[in-house]
C-alpha cells in the first residue's frame, strides 16, 4: 500500500496522424477521489483506456497500484465501469454479476454472496433475476457500477458514471462514491458533471487536448468568491478604491462585480464603498462554481464537444 | 488455475450465446430441412432403382454410394456456412459495441478471451457436424440399406475443413469489420473451391499449370482439400478408379495436406491471438 496509486509520466497517444492524448502527467494518491474533467474530446477517456490497459500508449509511462500499467496482476484489484456499459443483453442482472465475478477469479459462496450484497446496494435486487435487455439506461448504469465493485477494488474508475441516471440515480452513485473514499478506496472519476464532480471530488484536474491544463484541490474554497453589489452614486475615484479589494471589476450600470479571495474581504468592501459616498443597496457573495472556473481555464476557443 | 476457469467462463458465456443466436436456429432448421428432403428423394431412388431389371448390386451400391456423399457434401457445406457465420461478429461486433471493454479490463489475458471463443465455436461446428452427418448415414442406413465406408476417416477431415474456416473467422474478427470479415472468408474458400476443380480438371487433362494452381489455392485454404480427401476415403476403390462420380477426384490430396490445414489452424489461431492482444479495444 506505498506510494500513489496512479502514477503517470508523459503518457501519450497517437491514432494515426491524431494526436489522442498529448503529454498526460498525474498522480492520484492512495484514497483519493480525483475528477478528471476537461470537454468531450479532450483525450479522457483514451486516458482512462491507457491505464487500464485497454489500449497501449505511444509513449510514456505509467504505475498502477505499483505495477506498471496494463500489468494483469493489478487489474485484479482495479474496478472499471466504462462510459456506456452494456454487456450481453440476454443475461439477467445476477448472471451478469457471476460471469464479471468469475473473470476476477471469485466464485463459489463468496461470489454469491458479494454479488446479492452489490445488488441490493445498486437496488436492483428486485430486478436481479430479470434479463438486463428489459433494464432502462439507469438501471444498466447501476449494473455496470456493480460489476465495477464485485472483487473489492483497490482503485474504481467511473467513466462518465451518471450519465443516463436520473437525480436518484445520482444521488446513489454519489453515496456509494462516499463510501467507497469512506473504505480508502482511491476513485479515478472521469466526468464533464461538474455539479456532480464539485459534490464528490478531493482534488480536480483540467484536460485540454490531452495535457493536464489546471489542477485543484476542491476542500479549500477552490475558486474564490464572487461579490456582486447594486451600488448607487458611486464616484469613479470610488469605483477604484472598490477594485483595489480584489481582481476583474465589471460594472454594468448599477451593478458591479468582483472577484475576491474570501468572504472576509467583505466587511472592508461595504466600508469603502459607504466612505467613498455610495449608497450600497445589496452585496451577495457567491462562490464561484467550478463550471466558471472550468469555462475560464477551457478558454473561449472551445466550442460545444 | 484461475487462467483455465477464466477459459472455461468465457467458453462457457460463448456456448450460451452461441445456442441463443438465431444462425444457429437458422442452420439447423435448413439442416433438418436438407435432411428431410435427402430421406424422401432416397425413399424413391430406392424405390424406382429396384423396378429397373438391369440394375445389378454394384451400380446399386454405387448409386447409393453417390448420393450418401452428396448428401455429405452438402453437410460438409452446411456446416462451413455456420463456421463461418457464427463467429463472424463475436470479436468484431464486442469491439464495436464496448462490451470487450469490461471483460479485457478484468485480470484475464487477451488471449484468454479468444482462445475461450474458439474453444466455444470448435464445440458447436463440431457438433452441428456431427448431428447433421449422422442424419444422413442414418437415412442412407435406414432407407437405402447402404452403409458409406470411411466415415470414420471422412467425418474428422470435414471438421477440419471446418475448424479452418471457423479459425479464419475468429481471427479476422480480432482485426476486420465483421462485413468486411465474412466477405474474406468466402472470398477465400471461392478460390479454393474453383482451385479444387482447377486442380481436378488439371489431372484428368495431364496439365501440370492447372494441377499446380489448384495445389496453390488448396495451399491458400486447405478446406476444399480436405472435402476430396474426405470423400476419397468414402467411396470404394471402383468408384474411385473408375472416376465416374464429380466426388471421385482425378489427383487426391496428399496426406501432408492434412499437417498442412492442422498448421494452418494453428498459426492463423496464433496470428488472431497476436492481433487481438496488440489491438486497442
Amino acid at each position: 500500500m506505498n506510494g500513489p496509486a496512479l502514477e503517470t509520466e508523459r503518457l501519450r497517444k497517437r491514432f494515426g496522424s491524431k494526436l489522442a492524448v498529448a503529454d498526460l502527467s498525474l498522480t492520484v494518491g492512495r484514497g483519493e477521489v480525483f475528477g478528471f474533467l476537461g470537454p468531450n474530446g479532450a483525450g479522457k477517456t483514451t486516458s482512462l483506456k491507457m491505464l487500464l490497459g485497454l489500449i497501449a500508449p505511444s509513449a510514456g509511462r505509467g504505475r498502477l497500484l505499483g505495477r506498471p500499467i496494463g500489468d494483469r496482476a493489478a487489474r485484479a484489484k482495479v474496478g472499471f465501469l466504462p462510459e456506456h456499459f452494456r454487456f450481453q443483453d440476454w443475461l439477467s442482472g445476477r448472471e451478469l454479476l457471476h460471469f464479471h465475478g468469475r473473470m476476477f477469479g471469485l466464485g463459489g459462496a463468496a461470489l454469491e454472496r458479494r454479488a446479492s450484497e452489490l445488488l441490493a446496494r445498486v437496488d436492483l435486487l428486485d430486478a436481479a433475476h430479470r434479463p438486463i435487455r428489459e433494464y432502462s439506461k439507469g438501471m444498466m448504469q447501476r449494473a455496470g457500477l456493480a460489476q465495477a465493485l464485485l472483487n473489492h477494488p483497490e482503485i474504481v474508475f467511473l467513466d462518465e458514471p451518471t450519465s443516463g441516471l436520473d437525480p436518484l440515480g445520482r444521488r446513489l452513485v454519489r453515496d456509494i462514491i462516499r463510501e467507497l473514499r469512506g473504505q480508502g478506496v482511491t476513485v479515478f472519476l472521469n466526468s464533464h458533471l461538474l455539479g456532480e464532480v464539485e459534490a464528490t471530488c478531493d482534488r480536480v484536474a483540467f484536460v485540454k487536448q490531452g495535457r493536464v491544463v489546471h489542477e485543484l484541490r476542491l476542500g479549500d474554497a477552490p475558486a474564490g468568491l464572487e461579490v456582486e453589489l447594486r451600488v448607487a452614486g458611486l464616484s469613479e475615484a470610488g469605483f477604484a478604491a472598490l477594485a483595489g479589494h480584489g481582481s476583474d471589476l465589471v460594472r454594468e450600470g448599477e451593478v458591479a462585480r468582483l472577484r475576491v479571495e474570501s468572504e472576509d474581504a467583505l466587511p472592508a468592501i461595504a466600508a469603502t464603498v459607504v466612505a467613498a459616498g455610495g449608497r450600497l443597496y445589496r452585496m451577495t457573495p457567491r462562490a464561484r462554481s467550478l463550471e466558471d472556473l472550468f469555462l475560464e481555464v477551457m478558454g473561449q476557443d472551445q466550442r460545444p464537444g | 488455475m484461475i487462467a483455465l476457469r477464466s477459459l472455461w467462463t468465457l467458453t462457457h458465456l460463448t456456448l450460451h450465446e452461441a445456442a441463443r443466436r438465431r444462425v444457429l436456429l437458422a442452420a439447423l432448421i435448413g439442416g433438418l430441412a436438407f435432411l428431410a428432403l435427402y430421406a424422401i428423394g432416397l425413399h424413391f431412388v430406392v424405390r424406382e432403382s429396384g423396378k429397373h431389371i438391369g440394375t445389378n448390386l454394384v451400380e446399386r451400391q454405387i448409386t447409393l454410394n453417390v448420393l450418401t456423399l452428396a448428401g455429405l457434401y452438402v453437410v460438409h457445406f452446411l456446416t462451413l456456412m455456420s463456421a463461418v457465420l457464427l463467429p463472424v461478429d463475436t470479436l468484431s461486433g464486442e469491439i464495436t459495441s464496448g462490451v470487450i471493454q469490461t471483460v479485457a479490463s478484468k485480470p484475464v489475458r487477451r488471449s484468454t478471451i479468444v482462445l475461450g471463443k474458439w474453444l466455444a465455436y470448435a464445440l458447436v461446428t463440431s457438433a452441428y457436424l456431427l448431428l447433421m452427418a449422422a442424419g444422413v448415414v442414418l437415412v442412407s442406413r435406414g432407407i437405402g440399406h447402404f452403409s458409406p465406408r470411411g466415415v470414420d476417416r471422412g467425418v474428422p477431415l470435414m471438421a477440419l475443413s471446418a475448424l479452418v474456416m471457423m479459425t479464419l473467422s475468429i481471427a479476422g474478427g480480432t482485426r476486420l469489420a465483421t462485413v468486411t470479415n465474412g466477405i474474406l472468408a468466402f472470398g477465400l474458400y471461392g478460390v479454393a473451391f474453383i482451385g479444387g476443380w482447377v486442380d481436378q480438371i488439371g489431372a484428368m487433362t495431364h496439365n501440370q499449370a492447372a494441377v499446380n494452381v489448384g495445389t496453390i489455392a488448396s495451399l491458400i485454404l486447405p478446406s476444399e482439400a480436405m472435402w476430396q480427401l474426405a470423400s476419397w476415403h468414402m467411396q470404394p476403390p471402383i468408384m474411385r478408379d473408375l472416376q465416374l462420380t464429380p466426388f471421385s477426384p482425378a489427383s487426391v490430396p496428399s496426406t501432408a495436406m492434412v499437417g498442412w490445414a492442422a498448421g494452418y489452424v494453428a498459426v492463423v489461431l496464433l496470428i488472431g491471438l497476436r492481433q487481438f492482444s496488440r489491438r486497442p479495444l
